[in-house]
């Protein structure tokens, strides 16, 4: 079905010249062999938001223990695939997803899932940090804390051990009892990922985590995925193509919905097989 | 040159209208605060006197100089418990509810239209309604249970409305830190939406609680007494099991009441006697509030944004 030739209308296409068939051609998607064992497998999805359809027939393979990149310009459905993986879309209203997206073999859109098991696999970084108005220490066990884990010396050792999977503990070890609100920009958005690496998760998923960061706090976070990469699957979603060429192993680009090229980041930056891809990674729209 | 002659002009005419306001508003401001403080400085000269242990410690009486308050006092805390402990824990649940857990669908929609009209609905209404239901249909009498449970009605609205607004105002961002791992949403709320949202929802609680405790329409209406010389069963006993609940069953008057009862009589005396009611009905409410607004700092304090 997706390798039907469908001119779709098109709502918000920017004045750009573009060959019909390189819009309309649906990408292949790169075999999961050639890249590594896929985690999550995302077959034919489609997602509407009432009646607009924000992602169109997307096909999509996660490597394990290796970020990936979702890149695209605003409103291409990036944001939009990366909360359909831990369905956190399942907390919108008025939306539709058909298709399939599989982790770990298992599809997560059978009815018979667990959601809150599913979640606690795969973690989320949001684009603007969310520590919770509580102590430092109280976020990093909150997700301990809700599984009933009360175990004082259990729960120290578990926030020592996050706090320096993101980088964070030399910082904050001596005001552990803190308010997280005391804590910058960027050491907030480390405090949240050492609060989503605390339950454990296969798959880290972040949505644009240093859009609202300063340079600095970029290239701290940026370190860190690359150390953790080597322990879980990154998922990133980021508008930068500089940090999307830095941090990932693998690219995955998208427009107007529909993913255009899927491939080894070095690959697709240097050499990308669709003109779409290369103007966009080239500056020349987006 | 005369274009900015005249961007001039305007922008002291704006300056002035800006003046203007703030002059206006200061005005409003001190207009009502005169006003209050008339009236409570007319309370206090008239009834000040008459304030003293004996009138808080006495019971209602032929003799103005004998009669004292403490039924009504004694009437109004403990109908105040009774609304406050059914119209804040079911309040709080509907409005938690409504907001975190009813799809928004048209019946949803209908139900909030109907909670925001019930708020304005006379409370005289709701004392027939009560006289129907409570006393006569489920015999509770013309007792504390009845009148604490109309009040409850009566502000239930008014909770409900000041829950949503305030679990409305917890960002969106926090629900999904917590669903982000793993919460239910159950945990959601008990940990993050009502604790980000009781400053609010006590401020709710206030207002809502201020109103009922002036309320006399619908408390005449269900049976209270105007005249009572006894007092309420005790809630605390000596011998187990130490506490009884006969007092929700008892008669009781309140001090609205109390102070209509002493206006309506001739003797200038009584007219003392409710000024003096009046100037303790509005340091309960005062004492009430204060509790509120302490608690909600206690909370407020716990949490930093």
């Amino acid at each position: 079905m997706g390798d039907k030739m469908q001119v779709e209308p098109r709502i918000e296409m920017p004045k750009i010249e573009l060959e019909p068939d390189l819009v309309t051609k649906t990408p292949a998607a790169k075999t999961a062999s050639e890249i590594g064992r896929s985690i999550i497998e995302v077959r034919q999805l489609d997602f509407y938001y009432g009646s607009t359809r924000a992602l169109k027939s997307i096909d999509v393979d996660v490597p394990e223990k290796k970020a990936t990149a979702f890149i695209g310009p605003s409103g291409c459905g990036k944001t939009t695939l990366l909360r359909c993986l831990n369905r956190m879309n399942d907390l919108i209203p008025n939306v539709r997803i058909e298709g399939s997206v599989k982790l770990g073999g298992s599809e997560i859109y059978d009815s018979a899932t667990d959601v809150i098991n599913l979640r606690r696999r795969v973690g989320m970084i949001f684009q603007k940090w969310n520590p919770f108005p509580k102590s430092i220490y109280e976020n990093v066990v909150y997700g301990l804390r809700i599984v009933g884990i009360n175990n004082r010396s259990q729960l120290d050792e578990v926030v020592e051990a996050n706090l320096k999977r993101a980088a964070l503990w030399d910082e904050v070890k001596d005001n552990l009892h803190k308010s997280a609100a005391d804590l910058s920009g960027g050491q907030q958005q480390r405090l949240c990922i050492a609060r989503a690496l605390a339950v454990e998760p296969e798959v880290l998923l972040m949505d644009e985590p240093c859009s609202a960061l300063d340079p600095i706090s970029t290239a701290k976070i940026e370190e860190l995925i690359h150390e953790l990469k080597h322990t879980f699957t990154i998922v990133i979603v980021t508008h930068n193509m500089q940090q999307a060429a830095r941090v990932s192993d693998i690219t995955a680009f998208f427009y107007l919905g529909e993913l255009i090229e899927f491939g080894e980041t070095a690959k697709l930056f240097t050499n990308p097989e669709k003109r779409q891809t290369e103007d966009y990674i080239t500056g020349r729209f987006g | 040159m005369a274009g900015a002659r005249s961007n001039l002009a305007t922008g002291a005419r704006r300056k002035f209208y800006d003046a203007a306001f703030a002059i206006m508003g200061l005005l409003a401001t001190f207009i009502g605060l005169i006003t209050l403080s008339a009236l409570i400085i007319d309370l206090a000269s008239d009834g000040g006197s008459r304030l003293s242990w004996q009138f808080v410690s006495s019971f209602p009486s032929r003799f103005p100089q004998q009669a004292g308050i403490l039924s009504a006092w004694v009437g109004t805390t403990l109908v105040m418990l009774v609304t406050a402990l059914t119209a804040v824990p079911l309040g709080v649940a509907a409005g938690v509810y409504l907001e975190e857990y009813a799809p928004k669908n048209w019946l949803t929609a209908l139900i909030e239209i109907n909670i925001a009209n019930l708020a304005g609905v006379p409370s005289i209404v709701y004392g027939l309604m009560a006289l129907g239901l409570f006393v006569y249909q489920l015999g509770l009498g013309h007792s504390v249970l009845t009148a604490g449970l109309t009040l409850a009605l009566l502000i239930l609205p008014i909770v409900i409305v000041a829950t949503r607004e305030s679990v409305r105002a917890v960002p969106g961002s926090m629900r999904e830190a917590a669903y982000a791992l793993g919460a239910t949403k159950w945990q959601t709320v008990k940990d993050h939406v009502l604790p980000y949202s009781t400053g609010g929802i006590l401020t709710g609680v206030i207002i809502a609680l201020s109103r009922a405790i002036g309320e006399t329409a619908p408390l005449i209406t269900i049976g209270a007494l105007t005249f009572i010389a006894f007092l309420p069963d005790s809630p605390v006993k000596a011998e187990f099991p130490f506490v009884s609940f006969d007092w929700l069953m008892s008669p009781f008057t309140v001090m609205p009441i109390q102070m209509f009862n002493w206006v309506s009589r001739p003797q200038e005396e009584f007219h003392l006697n409710a000024a003096a009611a009046g100037l303790t009905l509005i340091l309960m409410t005062l004492a009430m509030n204060g509790l509120a607004i302490y608690l909600r700092y206690r909370f407020r304090k716990r949490i930093r944004w």
